[in-house]
């Protein structure tokens, strides 16, 4: 069977042929059109099969319709002046030097496009056109047609604060280094015997040299140490960068005094040393995945415009406009953005985001329709019932995200290590300063500065980001995204975890199915199958894929009616397929969670189809994997699943059903309350309190870049299986930072008796502190990648 | 020897310069985007690649 040419995908039975070239469906041999029109060829030569499949093979239609809105389209803009408009947009699409290429030729698929530049590690790219060639509009619609379709939104700020503060790490690391190298080659006489022949003026002029290069390193590249050992001691805990902060303002005294006084060289060299090391070091730790976002609020979710139905007339308003009692259209794919109430057309509305629920509901005039969902199907008029913000969604999303600064007030292991470190530490100083200040004060004042210097933890502070930034990296590559190394540190301290039902325990795109009725011969079944292909309904698909693989026939007259079922005539039989009121004529009785298509043959009742949600592979592993941790399962169905899950999780406490979004919040603040700390593993907006509630919120996605609630993680729902194996890597990467402390309290001992004895030389603390820096950095990051391959994890890409 | 004064200073001078350029290559986002320029340098430009696959067929 061949694969697409455009996706890769295979094809399946009937392939789309196009230029001799099969396809996988309309969209995919679309856009080869698209582009083989333009002589844009080269997209496929460079990289094989790069492009994009849409599931939903429909066209852009009106959905950019409310770009024409001008208040929008400025918001939206980053420039525009005399005719040509720049915007930057993020396409989470774009994964290959194909893309790039591609994206970077856009010009030639429309002369209206001026320039166009990507940057692949944000998926972003910014185009430059002329409003008169082509309207904002027509370029979404042409992004749309060769199927890189842009997420639109506001809310761009942050990633922008993001890159600013990296350059700004880039730049001070830099300096630093210059100051590093240059410093050193000044002081290149100390580390040799014979230094003292050297004359005063060179001397002097190496001690001026090397004071000035300090400078830039004291005043800017040390400015973020001095800062949060500052806020720290405000807030009175002692952290980290208070005993680095100290060592750092020891090391430059001391230095300028010994270089203004004449007395000696300084220790300038490791001075920059240090500061280099230390920044690259929270340089690592900070490379998160920019293209991830982590904390999306509501409005990133919502689409920014509406259609408003005023006066008969369409209007497309900025979404924060829409008041209680105006008129919204809701078109096919598109979601809703607000509770309101159903007021003409049927709906089927697909609430997979909200609630992991893959099957659509229907909604009928007048019934309550919560915001969250999509619509699919023809068109729909709801009348709006609260504000936006107010919508029971929204609402739960936004409680309690305020004046919450994670991280600050957070008990890390480093914390509490330097909290007493730093204590002995000014013991260690002030006992020696005593000491030494019966004999010679000027003595004791040096023995209690070298103290310092030589105590100063950057081993210590370098041990977490190296260790927590491989961990996090290791986690990146086997599908697990982690929003910062603070989360590894969460992780091992976890004991309950809590696990959300639909979307996350089960599977959200297949399903279980079984035939309930008279049985059906293989004629029979070729006719469903061929009816159940022309619809793309989520049930249709199911029921098709389930049937054994044949021929295709030809249908006749197929009509599909929205919420009800499809109907066809094969080979001058009529088949029907849909729910138990389109076939049989009555409401289906029992449970509605257990979906059911049902099929008549010439208009004879054959039985129906039952669709169960199949668990995901590998649950097994990963319940008995979180040994020891008190699990619970949380869920807003109804006990259908109880006796399945029993067997799973060995016993009925641990099982809540019927839970609100609103429940499932309190129920994880309850244990939080209680003091454990909650594990939360989640995947539709429904968790999304109970998400941002809990110590760790571990969202499981099918596509990682697409829209997630706010959490912590995003595990790849093929990873699900591994999860408990992340978990306990995390936990073990501890024992690697524990010996890397003790590695480098070791180097500290040693430097700390030649200090007390007013002993420790420049040429000394320049091997010293860079020996112990570079020897912890290697071992923990080795440490971690052997434990890694322990635990069956890939470290390498 | 005290001409090494004079060389040190030369020297830092013309690191300084390095680090000048550095700080600029930072500023004006060389550093954002570390994948797309080492593959866009391979993407030949639209004029001179006459050599389409479908010309070579017409010459063989």
């Amino acid at each position: 069977m061949a694969d697409c040419v455009h996706c890769g995908q295979e094809c399946g039975k009937n392939p789309v042929i196009y230029d001799q070239k099969p396809f996988c469906c309309n969209g995919c041999s679309m856009v080869y059109q698209i582009l083989s029109e333009k002589k844009l060829n080269r997209y496929y030569e460079m990289m094989p099969t790069p492009g994009i499949r849409l599931d939903a093979e429909s066209g852009a239609g009106t959905r950019y319709a409310y770009l024409d809105n001008d208040d929008i389209r400025n918001k939206l803009l980053d420039f525009s002046d005399g005719g040509i408009s720049r915007i930057n947009l993020f396409i989470p699409a774009i994964h290959c030097s194909s893309c790039i290429w591609l994206l970077e030729n856009l010009n030639t698929l429309h002369p209206g496009i001026m320039h166009s530049h990507v940057n692949f590690v944000r998926k972003e790219v910014s185009i430059t056109f002329h409003d008169a060639e082509i309207s904002l509009r027509q370029l979404m619609e042409l992004l749309h047609a060769i199927h890189y379709i842009p997420d639109i939104s506001y809310d761009t700020t942050k990633k922008d604060s993001h890159q600013k503060a990296n350059r700004r790490m880039i730049m001070k690391i830099g300096v630093a280094g210059f100051a590093f190298g240059n410093i050193m080659l000044v002081s290149a006489p100390d580390y040799f015997p014979g230094n003292e022949t050297i004359d005063r003026l060179m001397a002097g002029t190496f001690g001026i040299v090397s004071f000035i290069l300090a400078l830039p390193v004291i005043t800017y590249c040390s400015s973020d140490f001095f800062l949060s050992a500052w806020k720290s001691l405000r807030k009175r805990v002692i952290n980290i960068d208070l005993p680095l902060s100290i060592g750092i303002l020891a090391l430059f005294l001391e230095s300028s005094y010994e270089i203004f006084s004449g007395s000696g060289t300084g220790y300038m060299d490791s001075l920059a040393g240090l500061l280099f090391f230390m920044l690259i070091g929270r340089w690592y730790q900070g490379r998160t995945y920019q293209s991830l976002s982590f904390d999306r609020d509501y409005r990133s979710y919502f689409p920014i415009a509406v259609t408003l139905l005023r006066e008969g007339t369409e209007v497309f308003v900025p979404l924060q406009d829409v008041r209680p009692g105006d008129l919204i259209l809701v078109r096919n794919g598109e979601l809703i953005p607000v509770d309101s109430v159903m007021i003409e057309g049927e709906g089927s509305i697909d609430y997979s985001f909200v609630t992991g629920e893959s099957l659509p509901v229907s909604k009928k005039t007048g019934d309550f329709v919560y915001a969250g969902g999509k619509q699919t199907g023809a068109a729909i008029k709801l009348q709006v019932v609260k504000e936006v913000a107010q919508s029971y969604l929204t609402q739960l999303w936004n409680e309690d995200r305020l004046g919450e600064d994670p991280g600050m007030n957070m008990q890390t292991i480093v914390n509490k290590v330097s909290h007493y470190f730093t204590l002995v530490i000014l013991a260690v100083a002030g006992s020696a300063f005593l000491y030494w200040a019966f004999e010679d004060l000027g003595k004791a004042v040096y023995v209690f500065a070298s103290i310092l210097i030589v105590a100063c933890p950057c081993a210590l502070a370098l041990t977490i980001p190296f260790t927590f930034g491989n961990v996090m990296r290791i986690f990146g590559r086997n599908g697990f995204y982690i929003k910062n190394t603070g989360v590894i540190e969460n992780l091992t301290k976890a004991d309950t975890v809590v696990f959300d039902k639909t979307g996350t325990l089960t599977h959200s795109r297949s399903m279980n199915v079984s035939w309930e009725g008279h049985s059906l011969n293989e004629t029979e079944m070729r006719w469903i199958r061929s009816v159940a292909r022309n619809s793309t309904h989520p049930l249709s698909v199911i029921v098709s894929d389930w049937l054994p693989a044949g021929e295709d026939i030809v249908v006749e007259s197929y009509r599909e009616i929205p919420g009800m079922g499809i109907s066809g005539m094969t080979e001058g039989h009529n088949v029907m397929l849909g729910s138990r009121k389109f076939i049989a004529g009555s409401e289906s009785p029992e449970d509605s969670r257990v979906s059911s298509v049902y099929i008549s043959i010439d208009h004879k009742l054959k039985g129906y189809f039952k669709l169960e949600n199949s668990y995901r592979k590998g649950l097994e592993e990963v319940i008995a994997g979180f040994d020891g941790f008190s699990k619970h399962m949380i869920s807003g169905d109804n006990d259908s699943e109880r006796s399945n899950l029993i067997k799973v999780f060995g016993t009925g406490d641990a099982l809540h059903f019927n839970q609100s979004p609103v429940d499932k919040l309190n129920f994880v603040n309850d244990l939080t309350n209680r003091g454990r700390k909650v594990i939360m593993i989640g995947d539709g907006l429904n968790d999304a309190g109970a998400l941002i509630k809990a110590d760790i919120g571990i969202t499981i996605a099918d596509d990682i870049y697409h829209f997630s609630p706010a959490c912590d993680a995003i595990l790849k729902s093929s990873e699900f299986g591994r999860l408990y194996r992340f978990v306990s890597f995390a936990k073990k990467s501890v024992s690697v930072v524990y010996v890397s402390y003790t590695i480098s309290f070791l180097y500290n001992i040693i430097g700390l008796s030649f200090a007390v004895q007013g002993l420790l030389s420049p040429v000394f603390a320049a091997v010293l502190m860079p020996l112990s820096s570079i020897s912890v950095v290697a071992f923990a990051s080795l440490a971690v990648s052997l434990l890694a391959r322990k635990k069956g994890l890939s470290v390498s890409a | 020897m005290s001409v090494v004064v004079v060389l040190i200073g030369f020297s830092i001078l013309v690191a300084a310069g390095f680090l000048l350029a550095f700080l600029w290559a930072v500023r004006s986002g060389q550093y954002d985007d570390d994948v797309s320029p080492s593959v866009r340098i391979l993407f030949d430009n639209e004029s001179d690649k006459p050599n389409d696959s479908s010309v070579n067929q017409n010459n063989v």
